[in-house]
């Protein structure tokens, strides 16, 4: 067995239920995504388009991460998840280094590195991931690539030609497909990054890895004395200096995304 | 959510589709790769010295060299285990390891290397300076083991090459970042390794011969010079993917990191290099040489960490 997404970006109308069906399913902290739905806007007024693009981790039959995770904490499952054991991970973001993909992120309630599982759990309990379930149009096709009678294989099948993967040139064997993608959608170099014309005027960014406000002496005491940010909630992050994008454009003065 | 209502539309939080991290590793990796280079150089110079002169032409190398060392080894271990976001588990690398990982491969052999230059510190420090703690069992100990010294040298040397590459190998697991081309970062992780340890010799050689003392600046002019050649190369003509020749055609046109590219050149490459071309007789400009060779490594070491990670990856 070999699960396996594809994504139909004909049909994908950019509502973002699988990006928030995933954010609760895996209580994924803000800052910080396993699933995102790009947005890209193409052409000039009025002839103008927007494509919409999920992106999360591929689950490469030739991951990178894996290989780079110094203790195992990436590890591949029987069914080809490349799965993560947060409880193992050193913190060493060694993956997020190695992810073409910049599929990784350091949790920064755990100060773990973390990232799409498939919804793993659910797949072991015989469900669904979070984000097909809640896709409105089916544009998330999930299964077994080496079934040919499931649905992923026959969508495959049918659509031979349109498959596409990202950036095939780093030999990862991604496991997730799109239909319907182009240059545009799947290549982070080929659009502009102006930032302050987007769907939202102040896009926040990262100054930290891990936990904001979280000393190189807390990472020493907090096993040990428990977690001094166990007060935060989501909410404390809108409070935080990332959060209100007064920082912005620090970031921005360091070349950033 | 009531606190989010109040916030006007003008003033939209991204919170579901937030950017990536900018910089992943920071200064606290250079640091890292900054002392190693320092802690298997003077080990890999020390060497060529020991190979090339007699003893008493440098008194002080037999227990320098390996204090230098300890002293860069745990510099260099300290920074890469702080800089870990859960840096209790690090012993995960010695009970869980994962082979295919240079971090776990590296973390093994510098490890051992650490070992075996402390064997070295220790037996030389106390045998050198053999009136403290004369009546200290432990000292005299160490004292009588002092022929561990010249029987672990030889395998200090030889793990010294791999401690000082080990690094280029994390960096081309990192498929992300093909700024850092495998072949020419092993060879660049080994002339760093020449450069600091030569300039770290050249400032406690003022008591050593002459001919070693022009040893060290012909050490020190190889290496700076080789290392620019292929910084040029890297620089300006080598193969690149499409997303690192976007970013170093930003950096080239006078982006972020430009300046620190250049300084880092002309203090730890072109003044060190004319400095042992014309003046290495001249122990004051020598030692002004051994200085910004450090200050340039660092800077360099620095950029060309960080520039690879303003690539868009998403």
């Amino acid at each position: 067995m070999k699960l396996g997404f594809l994504v139909d970006l004909n049909l994908c109308m950019g509502c973002k239920g699988c990006e928030i069906a995933c954010k609760v399913e895996n209580e994924v902290p803000l800052s910080s995504w396993r699933l995102r739905v790009k947005y890209i806007d193409i052409g000039s007024f009025p002839d103008t388009s927007r494509s919409f693009t999920p992106l999360r981790c591929n689950h490469c039959e030739n991951a990178p991460c894996e290989r780079i995770c110094p203790v195992s904490a990436l590890h591949y499952l029987d069914n080809g998840i490349v799965n993560i054991d947060s409880e193992r991970c050193i913190g060493c973001a060694g993956c997020m280094m190695a992810c073409p993909y910049g599929a990784i992120y350091m949790d920064p309630e755990s100060n773990t590195a973390d990232k799409c599982t498939y919804c793993a759990h659910r797949i072991e309990g015989g469900l669904m991931p979070a984000c097909v379930v809640a896709c409105p149009v089916e544009a998330n096709i999930f299964g077994d690539v080496e079934d040919e009678t499931s649905q992923i294989s026959r969508y495959i099948m049918e659509h031979q030609g349109d498959i596409q993967v990202r950036k095939p040139e780093k030999h990862t064997n991604p496991m997730h497909y799109y239909v319907g993608g182009g240059n545009n959608t799947l290549n982070p170099q080929a659009h502009e990054r102006i930032e302050g014309y987007g769907l939202f005027n102040n896009i926040t960014k990262l100054d930290q890895i891990g936990a904001p406000n979280h000393s190189i002496l807390d990472r020493f005491l907090d096993p040990i004395f428990g977690n001094h940010n166990d007060h935060l909630t989501n909410e404390s992050f809108i409070d935080m200096p990332n959060g209100n994008g007064e920082h912005a454009e620090d970031s921005d003065d360091k070349g950033g995304h | 959510m009531d606190h989010v209502s109040t916030i006007e539309a003008t003033k939209a939080i991204v919170s579901m589709d937030v950017a990536l991290p900018g910089i992943i590793w920071g200064w606290m990796i250079t640091l890292n790769m900054w002392a190693k280079s320092i802690g298997t150089g003077v080990i890999l110079v020390g060497a060529f010295l020991l190979y090339r002169h007699k003893h008493e032409e440098m008194p002080s190398l037999r227990w320098t060299m390996p204090l230098i060392s300890f002293i860069a080894l745990n510099v260099f271990l300290f920074f890469t285990l702080i800089d870990l976001h859960q840096p209790l588990r690090m012993i995960h690398i010695f009970t869980h390891p994962h082979w295919t990982s240079a971090i776990t491969v590296g973390a093994w052999l510098a490890s051992l290397f650490l070992v075996l230059v402390s064997i070295m510190m220790l037996t030389s420090f106390f045998t050198h300076f053999s009136e403290f703690r004369k009546d200290c069992a432990v000292a005299k100990a160490v004292r009588s083991k002092d022929g561990l010294y010249e029987k672990v040298f030889p395998f200090t040397v030889f793990l010294a090459f791999p401690v000082t590459m080990y690094t280029a190998i994390i960096m081309s697991q990192s498929a992300a970042r093909e700024l850092w081309v495998p072949g020419a970062e092993l060879i660049q992780m080994l002339l760093a390794a020449f450069m600091v340890g030569s300039a770290s010799f050249i400032l406690i050689a003022d008591k050593w011969s002459d001919s070693v003392k022009k040893d060290l600046a012909m050490v020190l002019g190889f290496s700076v010079s080789f290392s620019f050649i292929m910084y040029m190369g890297e620089y300006f003509f080598s193969y690149k993917a499409a997303e690192v020749e976007a970013t170093l055609a930003y950096v080239h046109a006078g982006g972020e990191y430009f300046a620190s590219f250049w300084a880092a050149m002309v203090l730890g490459y072109i003044i060190p290099f004319f400095i042992t071309l014309r003046m290495s007789d001249n122990r004051t400009m020598m030692k002004f040489a051994a200085v910004t060779t450090f200050i340039g490594l660092y800077l360099v070491k620095s950029t060309w960490l960080e520039i690879p990670q303003m690539i868009p990856l998403s």
